[in-house]
């Protein structure tokens, strides 16, 4: 039998403007528009946000959690590609 | 402070009157409303209604305080809201109905918060200051409960077999509730004529005018206009009312003067 459950959508808040959205969370709702007011009264009840993104959660495209030795561990020892071994100016030091 | 103590000694009884109506209506279905918590179809809905209730508990303090401060007598919210008998108060029947099913309680939304929408923009440019404050924070709110109930109202009615059915069963159900809200009325005239607040029968036609897109995008049919009346706003309420008083009065006459 068919099983007609709303599809899941994920949630994301920006808190101010200038900021990033963020991942909150999810809802199950029929479609973008109900997806938007699922969110808007789930994850805003507290002022948490100036605007709301929702995401179909099957349109997004995810890494394979089995291939992250390959991904992501070869980035261990590298550690000269982080900034912090360069002198900055002094007129630049609030960088 | 001056221009309150002035309006206090000038209020009328018709005046008294709308204000307590307006608080009334939103009292009434925001208990209704907040029957749904922790039993709507799915948790994301039960937070919406539950949100919606709020926001009409909210609008009735405010609304109840300000009748109070009115009619002068000294009586707060608490006591406008939980210890006036049934005659006293002054909804709409059709705020008092039983919310029945998700269809019923969504095409109530939905005709009330149009309602709402029209009135509170009318509100604002009321001569009686802190009503029009009060209508321009309730208007935003309105909106947001309109917008809502109305995409529900589309996706029920113009979804399955059993939603459409459930849903224009609503809709017949409640439509001769909503001939209240436009009924003249000594009130209404008294009101507008003091620039207070529009007579309700001056709202019916901008209010159709917003209803029936939504209800023929909805496959909805509209039903006839019957004789039917209803009285709320008079007193005279359905035999609903007492049922949901006793809920809603429980707490304050049993333990008054309670807080937390």
């Amino acid at each position: 039998m068919e099983r007609k459950e709303w599809p899941l959508w994920e949630v994301f808040i920006r808190s101010r403007n200038g900021l990033d959205h963020k991942h909150c969370g999810s809802v199950h709702a029929p479609d973008a528009t109900m997806a938007l007011q699922m969110a808007r009264d789930v994850y805003t009840r507290r002022l948490e946000g100036v605007s709301i993104w929702v995401v179909k959660a099957a349109d997004i495209v995810a890494s394979d959690p089995d291939a992250k030795p390959e991904l992501f561990d070869p980035a261990e020892d590298k550690i000269y590609r982080h900034p912090t071994f360069y002198q900055l100016p002094e007129e630049v030091n609030h960088m | 402070m001056a221009a309150d103590m002035t309006q206090q000694n000038t209020a009328t009884a018709e005046h008294i009157e709308y204000v307590t109506r307006l608080g009334d209506n939103a009292l009434i279905l925001g208990q209704r409303l907040s029957e749904w918590c922790g039993h709507a179809p799915v948790i994301e809905e039960d937070l919406a209604l539950a949100n919606i209730a709020l926001d009409l508990v909210g609008q009735a303090r405010l609304l109840l305080t300000h009748a109070g401060k009115l009619e002068g007598s000294g009586r707060d919210e608490d006591q406008m809201a939980f210890l006036r008998v049934e005659r006293d108060y002054r909804n709409i029947t059709m705020m008092e109905v039983p919310n029945e099913d998700f269809g019923r309680s969504t095409v109530r939304n939905f005709l009330f918060s149009t309602f709402q929408v029209l009135l509170w923009e009318r509100l604002v440019q009321s001569s009686d200051r802190e009503l029009a404050a009060i209508a321009a924070k309730s208007l935003k709110e309105a909106r947001y409960h309109l917008n809502h109930s109305a995409e529900w109202v589309i996706r029920l009615g113009d979804g399955t077999a059993v939603s459409h059915d459930k849903t224009q069963a609503a809709l017949y159900y409640l439509w001769p509730y909503t001939a209240e809200l436009f009924a003249a009325n000594p009130t209404d005239e008294a009101v507008s004529a003091a620039g207070i607040g529009p007579a309700w029968s001056e709202l019916e036609a901008a209010w159709e005018a917003m209803v029936l897109p939504v209800l023929a995008e909805a496959t909805l049919v509209v039903p006839a206009r019957t004789p039917f009346k209803s009285y709320g706003k008079f007193g005279r309420h359905s035999e609903h009312m007492g049922h949901l008083l006793a809920t809603m009065q429980y707490m304050q006459r049993t333990y008054p003067g309670a807080s937390w």
